[in-house]
Order: structure tokens, then C-alpha cells, then sequence
């Protein structure tokens, strides 16, 4: 018997109700007003009194109005059709909701996540009489360039027999595709969709593993030195206009998965058109497909409600979760974070809980850790492994890291690429700082040689910091070849050009060649009179670089570069460090 | 018949308590006060405890005064009517026109649907060419200027209003002072823009609630006439006296504060009024261009950094002038490649220019002897203030452009200027 109530009070999108029945934490109300229905989550329950927050606009709202419950908790559907999808927060399809209500989000709209219509072409993979449990594959149909399993819904429980099983054909979402008998005899029909509440992690697997194997972003930064693991956790903090958005726009395009969950949060709007005009215009290299195939948007931008941003993170993540039990790999990029975390204070606000630091609620680092722990890597049941990856902006206030969201953050992630403001001033891109950022996954190159590379930039940024006290006359001619060093790693390793073809994403091939060439150069002793002649030697040879970078791997230019490279170098290497020499040996 | 209440349970700050029922969330009330009529907002609904913050300000409101439900949220009037009018922030009139009350459309609608956005294409012209030539202004973009108290922020929007290539001019002035507001009215009116633009001001000395619905009621105002295919110019000025506005409703109403007192959803409210600016397939946009005053000229200030994280970019108005360095305007990308084959290289070439020049600067006043080339770039970047930065130049792209390669023949060889060769040979000033 579902539940009703009615309003008692309202303060701005949270309304108190005075219940009849029985209802359940984070169970999903309506809200009845003026022939709407505006559909709420339970956040709080005390006596005959829920606290609801309102998922849309209150204004309107009455005492007395009638609240209708649903006895069912917050949860988005699963099945095939996800992909290409833009959704809001709550899993309405936007580009729907456009033809049903016009330009504007007009409140009390609810379409079908899925297209009820659509015909599938489903292939079995069980017979009758197998016994399945949930999550266990029933069968397939291809969507976009994968193969998307049709599985028995996760919220069933019990142990099944298979009583019948459609044959090979196409369907729809909501015809019953197998019947399954449980274990006391009930025969339950079974369609290619289900529903599962977004707050509950799918834990349908085998184990979890350790992420090892590095995901490539085709970042040279990133892949070599600060890489992020497959299953794993990242975060990007930056100030604004530091490119936190643009970095992540890049690595939903390039990165090396199966699908990409762009859950924008509570940010620009127009940031995310650019994605939807764009995509379904760009190839997937991998597949020759477009883009858009592999990507699901959850767009809940700054003007939209704020509950429903609060949804919309954990909407994407279970979303990610559902098609990693299909062995796939999943990139989820939430943008931003920090969003995210205010509409919780929001909420925590209304609710007049005693406030933590900034006015954050306590429960904020718990949350974020939580959000996080979905990640990860594992082995499904049949051997297979799936992963989900989570990168989360930060959007620090002041570009402050010192805040409690960026520094709950830095507890949970395995990377941290922070962002920042003095080098996108300086349109170095991407903006990532290569000294205060941080990974804790293996990446493409061997670490000790990293470390090599590292250890030179660390020493030249000291003796830049330096340089600045004594000038140029006060520092030894053997110290400013290293302070060369590091800048050119940084022009020319560092740095990539995001709007040249080439350079712009960087295959791992490519990127272990230059780093052999880069090692090369950082190992060598040079031959340098002069400061100024060691000015205009890395010079010409960061111009070179460069010039090789933007040219298309293997052609006849980046031959001749190479040449000259190597040619520039000769001319002034006297011999090889001897860390250097053991390192490179090696490989 | 609407009921009316003559008990007033509680008077704190501008937020009154009544005991009504029947009333919704949002909905509006007029208050008889022996100073006259105010209108009033339903804020909070607790069983039967209404909170309603009054427009007028809780002063010299008695416990037995008036309340009497209107039963409908505010509303603004919807007409052409509304051109060359001046309005307060609860909508009344201002000048001495008639009240209008036909057509009343609601304020503060939902969002713009994100999937039926079209990526903006068309440069707003402005005739200045730090804007027009190094940060283009585009129709619906939305875009601060952060200035310091003292800055001529006010003269630089006038400016802009007037010369603008839009249909129409929507102003919102929030906490502004008197003389800043018939600046205003006599500028557009000296320059015949006044039958164009519509005024929405809430000055200084008005109670501070109606400041909080000028944005609302002029971006209303602003959606329907782009609904109706006209190109929209919202300017907001001051954002922050509006944030300092939701401040003190805030902390009347006992809400925590988050940070320097500021409410913990400022973000948002910023957020969804910024958000307002949209480019409207097959109708008309709405490009909104705001005054965000730094206290202290601190950008980590929440209202500029929370502002910061919102707009598509900045511009940053200081000593009078718009600095390149800190202004940035993140659609300049969409237009600025349609408009002339040099505009983009000779953006990024004199501003890289004006970045030596800088250096060379802080080594003269460090007392560094200055080579040949500091001196030329000290004469560049004297002329590239003069005639780029001054904010009394005032001419069209086309123009600013050929001063550009003016300004950098006046003080360089052609290969000094690090400029592609095509383009010098095309562009290059003929010797004079």
C-alpha cells in the first residue's frame, strides 16, 4: 500500500510533510500542486513528519498539498539505449523534454529514460533449465560498438531456474525476453530493462582488484608522469579559467575505454552544448564510429535545481557501474565536484543541521569518499574485468586548496593533477602543475626513469627560484644548463599544443619514443661555453622539438626532425651521465 | 475575495510572520502600513506561520497592520508598452508614466533546456576596441566586469548600452547611488537610446528586498522580448550589492552562513540568473553584461570568485582602463576567426608585445640600463595605452585594427613584431 501525505511547511526546495503510512529514507514523493506533480526524494523522518527535498522549482507549493509516494527509492532504469543519451539529473532525456515542453524546463515533466519503441536485436545465451542468479547473462544485443548484456535485474535476490528464454529475434525494452522461477516456485517475468536506486553501489562482481594497468588519456603529462590507473580515482582542482574544463573535454574524447559518462555538474550550460554539437560530428579512432556512441551526458547545469544536481552524480556513476558488470571499461568525468558538494550544503542548510567547516555538512568527507569508492576495478563472475574510472574537478573558492572539498578529495583519489593559475596565465596547457600534482598508479614509462626526469625538474625549478634572487650573473654556467633542462622538458614534453592535430593527443608509442629522445638530452653532458650560448642552443632545439611534435608520426618530416634532433645534440654531448646511461641501457 | 489578516505575529528585520492559511510558496502580499503600501514575498511556509519578507523593509510596520494575500507570485507586465519606461524592483513606476498591469508574465521561470542551446556565432560590436579586437563580446555570452569601487564601471556599461548593435537595452541597477542612476537616464537619453531600453533600478536609499528582484524581473522581461526574435541586452549593475543584499536576508532569517558571512547557495543564486543569457534558435538572445565590484580589488572575494567559476569570462577594469592582462573572453574563439584574416594574429601578437613592454617597464623603474629594443617597446606600449586602452577611443573593428599595425610600424621592424609574413605583407602600413 503506497503512502500519502500532505505539506506542512515549505522553505525553499525543501517542504515538510505530514505523513500517513509508512514511507522509507530516500523513498520518491510527488508533490501535487496545481495539477503537477513535482517529484521529491525523503531525506529526513521524525514521528508523522518527513523532510522532502523538492526536485524542482517550489514556488506554488501550499500547505495541504497532497503528496503521493512511490515506495520506491530514487533510481534510474538500465538497459540498452543508454548510449548517445543526454539525460538530466534525474535521467530525463533532455533532447525529449525539448519537443514535450519547448526551450524551457518546464517543472512536472518525467519521459522515459529509454526508447520504449526501439527494437533490439536480442541473442539468448542461457537455455531453459540453467540455473541463474542476479547480474548473470541471459543474452545480448548489440548497442553502438559494444555487446550489451541483458542480465537478471540485480535486485533479484533469490536462485533462479530458467523456465523459458526468448529465441533469437528483435524486441523491445519491455517484453519479456526469459520467465525465471525462483526457489519457491513464483515464476517472475523478466524484460531487458530494470531499475536500481542510484544511492546503492552495484556489487555484483567477484572481487575487487587492484587498478594497475594505466588508462591512457593520450596526455603526455598525464600518461608518462602523472598517469591514472584503470578502476581508479582522480581529481583536477583548479581556480577558474585554469582549464579544468577544457582538460576534461579532451580526455572524454581521447581517453582509451569503452564508454565515457560526462556528468556535468551544476557548471555552464554552454560547456556542455559544445560536447553535444560536437561529438556526434567526431570519429572514435578506435571503432570508426562517432563519438557520441560511447558517451552518455548527464547534464545538470548551475541554473538547474539544486537537488536534482545533488542525483545527478550518483545517477552517472550507477549508470557506470551498470556497464562495468558487462566487462566493459568506464570513464566517468564529473565537472565539478565542488558543485556537487555545495548543494549538499544547501541541503544540510535547510535542514539545520550544526554545520562543519565552510558551512559543509560533517558527513561531506564520508560522502566523497563514498562517491569515489565506486570506482574500481574488478572481476566479474565469469572472468572478465570491468573497471570504472572516476576523474572529479574541484572548484576551490578563492583557487584555494586548502578547503574542505579539495582536501576530503585528496584523501580518497590515487592522482591529483592540480591546476595551475600561473601556468595557464602563462597558456601553458594543460595547466597542470608538474610539481604539486601527484599519482600514485603506475604509468606507460618505467618509474625510475620518471624519477630521473623529475629529479632534473625539480633541481631546475630551484635554481630558477634562485636565478631570481642572484640573476643571471650569480648562477654557475653548469646550474643554468640544468635550469635549461627543465624548461625544456616542460616546452616541449609537458606542453602540448591542444590545437594542433598532432600534438594534440599523443599516442603511448609515440610518447616512450620522445621520452627516449627527452632522457637522451637530460642525460647529457654538454659542451656549452657560454650562457648565451646555451640560451640559443636549447632554444634552437626546443624550436626543433616542437616543429617534431606537430608532424605526423613516422612521415618523412618527422624523420628529418628526428635527424636534426639528433644532429643538434651530437654536436654538443660530450658524454652521458652515468644514472642516465644505466637507466636508458634498460630499454 | 482574497482574505486579509491583521495580525502580525512577528517583525524581524524586513521578514514578518503572519498566521494565514491557504497561501503558497513564492506568493505575494501587499502590506497597509501607515507609511503607505508595500508588497511582500511568501518565503517560508510552517504550518500555518507565514514568513514573508516585505519589499518596503520591516521599519515602522505595526503588529496590527494589513496583510492581504494577492494570490499569485510576482508578476511583471509584458508589452512593448514597456520600452523607454523606467521601473523599481517591485515594478512600480519610476518616472512619471502610468502603471501598467496587462499582460503580467511570472519572474524567476525555469532553465533553458541545455539540449536546445546552439553554440553562439554572432560578435556584439562595441566599438571599443579592447573588447572588439582582444575580447569579443558575443551575443549570448554572459560576462562581468570586475572593477574596484571608483572605477567609471557605470560610464564604461553606458558606453556599451549606447553603442551596442542590439534591438534592445534592459538595465538593472541594484543598490545604485542616486547620481549614478540619472547618469544613466541622461546619458541614454542625450544619445536617443532611452526609447530602446527599459529600467529597472533599485537605488541605494530603496529598501534592500526589491534590490533582489531586478535581476528576475529584467531577465523576465529580457526572455519573452528574445522569445519574440529581439536581440537582448541585459545590463546588471552592481552584482555584488545584490549578493550583499541576499547576505542580509540571509543572516535576518538565521540561515548558516558560509563563507564571509555569505549564504551557502550564492553560487547558485548567481548561477541562475548568469544562465539566463542564451542565443535562441530562429528567435532573438539574450547577451547580459554585469558590474562586479571587488572589495579591496580582491579577486578571491566570494562574489567575484563565485562569478568567476559561472561567466564566460571577465573584463577586468582598472586605472580606467580595460586590462588586457586579467580580461578574457572565453567565446571570443567562435567569432573572431570571420571577421578579418588578421584579427586573431594581431591579438595575440600586440598583446604578447605589451607583455615585454611590461618587463621592460619593471626594469626601468628597477633603474636597468634600457637597450634599443626596451626603448622601442617603451614607445609601443606608451601608444598601444593611448590609442588601444584609452577608453575614449571609440571606433569600429575594421578601424582598431589598422591603428594596430599603425602602432606596431610607428615603433618596429616588420620582423620584430613575430607576426606571420603574409600577414605583414598584406596589412603592413604603407611609409608614410
Amino acid at each position: 500500500m503506497k503512502s500519502t501525505g500532505k505539506v506542512v511547511g515549505v522553505n525553499g526546495n525543501m517542504v515538510t510533510v505530514e505523513i500517513a503510512g509508512d514511507i522509507k529514507l530516500n523513498e520518491v514523493g510527488y508533490v501535487v500542486t496545481g495539477g503537477t506533480k513535482l517529484k521529491s526524494e525523503v531525506i529526513r523522518i521524525n514521528g508523522d513528519r518527513a523532510q522532502m527535498q523538492v526536485f524542482e522549482i517550489t514556488k506554488g507549493i501550499g500547505i495541504g498539498d497532497p503528496v503521493e509516494f512511490s515506495e520506491e527509492l530514487l533510481a534510474v532504469e538500465l538497459g540498452p539505449g543508454l548510449l548517445g543519451q543526454v539525460y538530466d539529473g534525474l535521467q530525463n532525456p533532455l533532447p525529449e523534454l525539448a519537443e514535450a515542453a519547448g526551450h524551457f524546463l518546464e517543472r512536472g515533466f518525467y519521459l522515459d529514460p529509454l526508447p520504449k519503441d526501439q527494437k533490439w536485436e536480442f541473442t539468448p545465451s542461457v537455455e531453459i533449465g540453467a540455473q541463474v542468479v542476479k547480474a548473470d547473462k541471459l543474452g545480448e544485443v548489440p548497442e553502438g560498438t559494444i555487446k550489451h548484456n541483458i542480465m537478471v535485474p540485480f535486485s533479484m535476490l533469490d536462485n533462479y531456474s530458467v523456465k523459458s528464454i526468448k529465441s533469437k529475434g528483435s524486441y523491445d525494452i519491455k517484453d519479456t525476453i526469459a520467465e525465471l522461477e525462483d526457489s519457491r516456485g513464483n515464476v517472475i517475468p523478466v524484460s531487458m530493462s530494470f531499475e536500481w536506486p542510484v544511492k546503492k553501489a552495484i556489487k555484483c562482481y567477484a572481487e575487487r582488484l587492484r587498478p594497475v594497468d594505466p588508462m591512457v588519456t593520450q596526455i603526455r603529462l598525464v600518461d608518462t608522469f602523472l598517469p591514472v590507473a584503470k578502476g581508479g580515482t582522480y581529481c583536477i582542482p583548479g581556480p577558474f579559467g585554469a582549464g579544468k574544463t577544457v582538460l576534461q573535454q579532451i580526455t572524454s574524447k581521447f581517453a582509451d575505454v569503452d564508454i565515457v559518462i560526462v556528468a556535468a555538474c551544476g557548471e555552464r550550460a554552454g560547456e556542455v552544448v559544445e560536447t553535444l554539437k560536437e561529438f556526434p560530428e567526431l570519429l572514435d579512432p578506435k571503432t570508426g564510429k562517432s563519438l557520441m556512441e560511447r558517451t552518455i551526458i548527464i547534464c545538470n547545469t548551475s541554473s538547474m535545481p539544486v537537488a536534482s544536481r545533488e542525483a545527478s552524480v550518483y545517477t552517472a556513476v550507477t549508470l557506470g557501474e551498470y556497464y562495468r558488470q558487462m566487462g566493459l571499461d568506464v570513464l566517468l568525468l564529473a565537472d565539478s565536484t565542488s558543485r556537487w558538494a555545495q548543494a549538499m550544503r544547501e541541503m544540510s542548510g535547510r535542514l539545520e543541521e550544526i554545520p562543519g567547516e565552510e558551512a559543509f555538512p560533517a558527513y561531506l568527507e564520508s560522502t566523497i569518499a563514498g562517491f569515489y569508492e565506486r570506482a574500481g576495478l574488478v572481476q566479474l563472475k565469469d572472468g572478465q574485468k570491468g573497471s570504472v574510472t572516476i576523474g572529479g574537478t574541484v572548484s576551490p573558492a578563492g583557487g584555494n586548496f586548502e578547503e574542505p572539498v579539495t582536501q576530503a578529495t585528496l584523501k580518497v583519489v590515487g592522482a591529483f593533477h592540480g591546476l595551475s593559475r600561473e601556468r595557464s596565465d602563462a597558456r601553458k596547457y594543460p595547466a597542470i602543475h608538474p610539481i604539486d600534482s601527484w599519482s600514485k598508479y603506475k604509468g606507460i614509462i618505467d618509474e625510475e626513469q620518471t624519477s630521473y626526469a623529475y629529479d632534473i625538474l625539480f633541481r631546475s625549478n630551484e635554481i630558477e627560484s634562485m636565478m631570481k634572487v642572484v640573476g643571471e650573473e650569480g648562477t654557475s654556467l653548469q646550474d643554468f644548463v640544468i635550469y635549461q633542462k627543465g624548461e625544456l622538458l616542460d616546452a616541449t614534453y609537458f606542453q602540448q599544443n591542444s590545437f594542433d592535430p598532432v600534438d594534440a593527443a599523443v599516442s603511448p608509442e609515440r610518447q616512450k619514443y620522445l621520452f627516449n629522445i627527452m632522457m637522451e638530452i637530460l642525460g647529457a653532458e654538454l659542451d656549452l661555453s657560454s650562457k648565451d650560448e646555451a640560451r640559443s642552443w636549447f632554444n634552437q632545439l626546443r624550436q626543433v622539438i616542437l616543429d617534431y611534435n606537430g608532424s605526423e608520426w613516422q612521415c618523412d618530416a618527422f624523420k628529418d626532425l628526428e635527424e636534426q634532433i639528433k644532429k643538434t645534440l651530437a654536436e654538443k654531448k660530450i658524454r652521458v651521465d652515468e644514472r642516465a646511461a644505466a637507466l636508458m641501457e634498460k630499454i | 475575495m482574497r482574505k486579509v489578516y491583521s495580525k502580525i505575529d512577528s517583525i524581524v528585520g524586513n521578514v514578518i510572520t503572519v498566521k494565514a492559511d491557504g497561501v503558497k510558496y513564492g506568493d505575494l502580499a501587499e502590506i497597509s502600513t501607515s507609511f503607505g503600501d508595500s508588497l511582500a514575498e511568501v518565503n517560508k511556509l510552517d504550518g500555518d506561520m507565514v514568513s514573508l519578507q516585505v519589499f518596503a523593509g520591516g521599519q515602522g510596520i505595526s503588529t496590527g497592520d494589513e496583510v492581504r494575500f494577492l494570490g499569485h507570485p510576482m508578476q511583471v507586465s509584458f508589452s512593448e508598452n514597456l520600452m523607454g519606461r523606467i521601473f523599481s524592483g517591485s515594478g512600480a513606476p519610476r518616472d512619471n508614466g502610468p502603471t501598467l498591469n496587462e499582460n503580467l508574465i511570472p519572474i524567476g521561470g525555469p532553465s533553458f533546456n541545455p539540449a536546445n542551446r546552439i553554440i553562439p556565432k554572432n560578435m556584439i560590436r562595441t566599438g571599443i576596441p579592447m573588447i572588439d579586437l582582444f575580447n569579443t563580446l558575443v551575443e549570448s555570452q554572459k560576462l562581468p566586469i570586475f572593477s574596484v569601487s571608483g572605477e567609471p564601471y557605470n560610464e564604461l556599461l553606458a558606453r556599451i548600452a549606447m553603442q551596442a548593435e542590439v534591438d534592445m537595452i534592459i538595465l538593472g541597477g541594484m543598490g545604485l547611488k542616486y547620481d549614478d542612476y540619472l547618469f544613466f537616464k541622461d546619458t541614454l537619453e542625450e544619445g536617443g537610446a532611452l526609447s530602446r531600453t527599459i529600467m529597472f533600478i533599485h537605488t541605494a536609499a530603496d529598501p534592500i528586498v526589491e534590490s533582489l528582484q531586478v535581476p528576475d524581473i529584467s531577465l523576465a522581461v529580457a526572455e519573452k522580448f528574445a522569445l519574440q526574435g529581439k536581440k537582448v541586452l541585459v545590463l546588471l549593475t552592481d552584482m555584488t550589492n545584490f549578493a550583499d543584499a541576499m547576505k542580509e536576508i540571509a543572516i535576518t532569517q538565521e540561515q548558516v552562513p558560509s563563507n564571509r558571512g555569505y549564504p551557502g547557495d550564492l553560487y547558485s543564486q548567481l548561477a541562475s540568473r548568469y544562465e539566463k543569457a542564451v542565443d535562441i534558435q530562429g528567435a532573438g538572445s539574450i547577451t547580459i553584461l554585469g558590474v562586479t565590484t571587488m572589495p579591496g580589488d580582491d579577486v578571491t572575494h566570494p562574489v567575484p570568485d563565485n562569478t568567476g567559476y559561472i561567466t564566460e569570462g571577465q573584463y577586468y577594469l582598472k586605472n580606467g582602463r580595460i586590462e588586457p592582462f586579467g580580461s578574457l573572453s572565453r567565446l571570443k574563439q567562435q567569432v573572431n576567426d570571420k571577421t578579418r584574416d588578421d584579427h586573431r594574429a594581431l591579438m595575440d601578437g600586440m598583446i604578447k608585445l605589451y607583455a615585454s613592454y611590461k618587463d621592460s617597464l619593471e626594469k626601468q623603474s628597477m633603474g636597468f640600463t634600457m637597450s634599443a629594443w626596451d626603448s622601442k617597446l617603451l614607445k609601443y606600449g606608451a601608444s598601444f595605452e593611448k590609442e588601444m586602452m584609452d577608453l575614449s577611443v571609440n571606433v569600429p573593428l575594421e578601424k582598431a585594427l589598422d591603428n594596430g599595425w599603425k602602432i606596431l610600424a610607428d615603433s618596429f621592424n616588420k620582423e620584430e613584431t613575430g607576426l606571420k609574413s603574409s600577414l605583414i605583407d598584406q596589412f603592413w602600413p604603407a611609409v608614410s
